[in-house]
């Protein structure tokens, strides 16, 4: 308490006394009358400015067409640049004009005002005690522990249903899981003998049809039901799900650049390797492909994969390989998966090792 | 107090504005006082003083700036759906009509393209939201620089400093909302943010998307927490913080008349109401032009967000840099203890140092106030070079800040200078760490010379750019004394004093309790101000004075400047009456 009763402040006003304030300086506007009239007209032109510009926007409104014009002026639309200076001016003429009014006409005297410590008096703090003391007291909550107690705990307590209502907002992972339909942070649509197909259009990939080089985006056949490959319908929520963690990229090199890693040896059709698109590292779909070094970066925060070396880190934050596709050919020659992921794609989470 | 008003421009009347009879006004206000009894509170406030600097601005831009935000985002959220449900966009944007996508991102194409007004409102919305969180930042270096934090202000630090915190968590709800291929890269890396909690990660990115990402929910709840939750939060905060602005009186730079006891400025009523009222029609003006010319966040260029999708150079907003640059620059640590994965390349970067560098900076005027043992209240604002380790810390922070957010554009630096994103990052990794240090020295000692210049320039008077040879042939630059108001706004500062422990043993030998705490807190004092130059002391200027007469008879000359052709008869105007350059 000792600390906050003591209001002494720091001395500034030394070797030099302060010499107090400055005299009063008249402007130009004080003295001469016709320079205070300007200022005047000054400041009533710019409110009137300001009226010009309210009128133009309204006038822009109704008459410059929006839609399929919006890159007229330099790249913007006609209606939002006009919209948008006429609105500036509107406001900016006013705020420049109660400036200039406030700086040339008003009067410019500087005042003083005492200050006064933030601490409230000495009468009002012990009066405050005592009343607080006077309140507990006849409260008896420091003479009755368990009503005191009990009291605690009950408000403890309340924190229970305050985070039990929020269960609710979703499942659990372990919740959702299921290995037969791909959900799950475990899991992922693919399965064995699915199709290969190309992003966006759905179509099934000839392994003979890839050329050295090339890097296709692809996403499971699933996705693309048809009455020929007879998948269930899928859409909306499931299929953006699905979508999510399902998305590959698929690559073709010289055969003898592939090291394979252990007990993968035939996951690879003639060069051809698949891995998952879904970055290791925060879950960003990879993308950026250099195929001379069969390098893959990530473009959120530069993760670089080894696509010939079992799709290895060799740069960036991420820390896992891409997960693998192991892969095959129907008998009709297309890309099929021998079977699904043999670990979680995407981010890494804490009971990832567990699953 | 009486004022001299007679020579106040007539328009503002020579007379005090007291009504004959009862004016319409008047009846108003004794209505409204009857019933409300506003008048107590009024009389102290209408005439409160505000000191004028243009640094005092800087957190009038962050106020005005919400208010544009809270105006525009009205506007937006009469048209915007929060919805993921799909829909066939059928607008006006030509290349995008038919494209299946939710009708979050459709409605903002809505807004962007058939509302008329709407994409300036967009675009004002989000630029307003910029210069929101940067004149925060701003405005929390100048009180930090200054020392405006210490006693009484320290809490209205904190709540500002939440403020920051908010705004930024505002910023990327806001940016969030659109369900583009951007904003939607963003969210998915923030999943995996989430899941890279220890314990808890995939329950609370489940919890939060409803499920399995990207589930149907998160667009919806972005939205209410960007319109209610948040907003709500900021404008009670703002509140408090405006309140305790009020009650403390703001604080104002050391000058002649103005002392730590009082506040010297223009009264609120009329000219600070009108400087800061006119202010906000500048920010709203300004915001609306720049709405008009500068297009931002184009989402009908990103398209619509699936997830197998991204575009190169993806940035997140620029007060989202720092974060994500630190996840570039982070090596890809990741490690399995039994059997539970702990990844440090994501948690390190994201859930550990930001959160820290918050709690530092919320400390800030604690661990001084504790260091320096001031208990005493400041009114009176210190130059960034008379705390020399404050503002070098400062200095250090915001070094390891832009570093960070430099490293978040490490790849647009690649391709902007043609040189390799690894030496790039390879360089930051050790840049984050050494820059700071640099930065801390070289300030620190900055400051300390800065300090010394001052102290010349009280004792041996401003260089006057006057070259005198003496009769020996040397030269000498004369030296005249400043004005009495400089000198005094220069000394105007307190006295360093280092804190010291008495003895750390009583009278029976006994070592005092918490001592070595004491012992810690000296040395740290000693640290903090043992090599500040102080003021000089009286004695000192004397002595200088005295020295300073006469050398000026030594120097004693021109008593006017040289226009360099005395001697050669080109002169073609006299410098006979000018005066000498004046400080």
């Amino acid at each position: 308490m000792t600390d906050s009763h003591d209001h002494t402040l720091a001395v500034v006003e030394e070797p030099i006394t302060n010499p107090g304030l400055p005299a009063h300086q008249w402007r130009p506007t004080d003295l001469d009358e016709r320079a205070a009239k300007r200022a005047e007209r000054q400041v009533a032109g710019m409110f009137g400015l300001s009226m010009v510009c309210a009128v133009l926007f309204v006038v822009a409104y109704f008459a410059l067409e929006i839609g399929d014009n919006f890159d007229t002026f330099i790249g913007l639309g006609a209606s939002t640049v006009a919209l948008g200076l006429a609105l500036g001016g509107a406001m900016l003429f006013i705020g420049i004009g109660i400036i200039q009014w406030a700086r040339k006409l008003m009067g410019d005297h500087e005042i003083s005002e005492l200050r006064h410590p933030a601490s409230s008096t000495e009468e009002d703090r012990e009066a405050t005690l005592e009343a607080l003391s006077l309140g507990l007291e006849e409260s008896g909550i420091g003479r009755r522990p368990l009503v005191r107690n009990t009291l605690l705990g009950s408000m403890a307590m309340l924190g229970l249903p305050a985070v039990v209502l929020l269960r609710d907002l979703g499942p659990s992972n372990a919740q959702v899981a299921d290995a037969e339909k791909g959900l799950g942070l475990q899991h992922t649509i693919w399965k064995k003998g699915m199709r290969l197909v190309r992003d966006v259009v759905g179509t099934p990939i000839k392994a003979s049809e890839l050329e050295i080089g090339d890097l296709v985006n692809a996403a499971p056949e699933a996705l693309f039901p048809t009455e020929a490959n007879g998948y269930p319908e899928i859409e909306g929520v499931a299929l953006q799900v699905q979508k999510a963690k399902g998305a590959i990229i698929i690559v073709k090199m010289e055969p003898e650049e592939i090291k394979p890693a252990d007990g993968r040896d035939n996951w690879t059709v003639d060069g051809v390797i698949c891995y998952s698109k879904i970055c290791t590292h925060v879950g960003c779909p990879i993308s950026l492909y250099e195929r001379t070094t069969h390098h893959v970066l990530c473009p959120c925060h530069q993760s670089t994969f080894d696509l010939a070396d079992g799709a290895k880190v060799i740069f960036g934050p991420a820390h896992r390989p891409l997960p693998q596709l192991p892969l095959a050919v129907d008998e009709e020659g297309y890309l099929i998966a021998q079977a699904g992921f043999d670990e979680p794609v995407g981010a890494s989470y804490w009971e990832r090792e567990k699953q | 107090m009486s004022l001299d008003t007679s020579k106040v421009a007539s328009s503002n009347a020579a007379k005090a504005a007291t009504p004959a009879k009862p004016s319409k006004v008047g009846g108003v206000a004794g209505w409204a006082d009857d019933r409300l009894g506003l008048a107590t509170a009024a009389r102290k406030n209408l005439r409160k003083v505000f000191p004028d600097h243009w640094s005092f601005m800087l957190g009038e831009i962050a106020l005005w700036s919400f208010v544009v935000l809270l105006l525009t985002g009205v506007f937006l959220s009469l048209w915007f759906t929060p919805s993921m449900g799909e829909v066939h966009y059928e607008g006006s944007y030509d290349q995008l009509r038919g494209i299946p996508m939710s009708e979050a991102m459709a409605s903002t194409l809505d807004i962007s393209f058939d509302v008329r007004g709407g994409l300036l409102m967009r675009q004002m919305h989000h630029w307003a939201a910029m210069l929101f969180v940067a004149s925060m930042m701003v405005h929390l270096l100048r009180v930090a620089f200054t020392g405006a934090f210490r006693k009484p202000r320290e809490v209205n630090w904190v709540i500002g400093c939440l403020l920051l915190l908010l705004g930024t968590l505002e910023g990327f709800t806001g940016y969030s909302l659109p369900d583009d291929l951007l904003s939607g890269t963003g969210v998915r890396a923030a999943d995996g943010f989430l899941k890279a909690t220890p314990v808890l990660g995939s329950y609370m990115s489940f919890f939060l998307f409803g499920g399995e990402f990207p589930g149907d929910a998160i667009i919806p709840r972005l939205y209410i927490i960007h319109v209610l939750l948040i907003p709500g939060i900021l404008l009670g905060l703002i509140a408090a913080h405006m309140l305790l602005l009020v009650y403390h009186k703001h604080t104002q730079w050391p000058g002649p008349g103005r002392t730590e006891q009082n506040v010297v400025g223009f009264p609120m009523l009329p000219v600070y109401a009108a400087k800061a009222g006119g202010f906000f029609f500048i920010v709203f003006g300004v915001t609306a032009i720049m709405g008009g010319l500068l297009s931002i966040n184009p989402v009908w260029k990103f398209g619509p967000y699936d997830p197998t999708k991204v575009t190169a150079g993806s940035q997140p907003d620029w007060y989202m840099g720092w974060p994500d640059g630190l996840l570039r620059i982070m090596p890809g640590w990741e490690s399995v203890i039994f059997g539970y994965t702990i990844s440090w390349n994501v948690m390190l970067p994201i859930l550990i140092v930001p959160p820290t560098m918050l709690i530092v900076l919320i400390l800030l005027p604690f661990i001084e106030g504790w260091i320096t043992g001031d208990k005493r209240e400041h009114h009176l604002l210190q130059r960034p070079r008379n705390a020399p380790t404050r503002t070098a810390v400062m200095v250090s922070l915001m070094t390891f800040y832009g570093l960070a957010w430099a490293a978040g554009g490490n790849d647009i630096i690649a391709i902007t200078f043609h040189s390799s994103i690894n030496n790039i990052t390879y360089f930051m990794r050790v840049a984050v760490f050494v820059g700071p240090a640099i930065a801390f020295f070289v300030t620190r000692r900055w400051c300390i010379s800065l300090q010394r210049h001052d102290n010349d320039k009280l004792l041996h008077g401003y260089e006057t750019g006057i070259i005198m040879r003496s009769t020996e042939g040397g030269y000498a630059e004369r030296h005249l004394p400043i004005s009495e108001a400089s000198a005094y706004t220069l000394t105007a500062r307190e006295r360093d004093e280092i804190h010291t422990v008495d003895s750390d043993t009583d009278a029976n030998g006994v070592v005092a309790p918490g001592s070595r705490v004491q012992a810690l807190r000296a040395r740290l004092s000693e640290k903090m101000y043992g090599h500040n130059v102080q003021k000089p002391t009286t004695e000192e200027l004397a002595a200088a004075h005295q020295h300073a007469e006469h050398e000026h008879a030594l120097e004693a000359g021109l008593d006017h400047p040289a226009d360099g052709h005395q001697f050669d008869g080109h002169s073609d105007h006299t410098v006979d009456e000018a005066p000498l350059r004046g400080h």
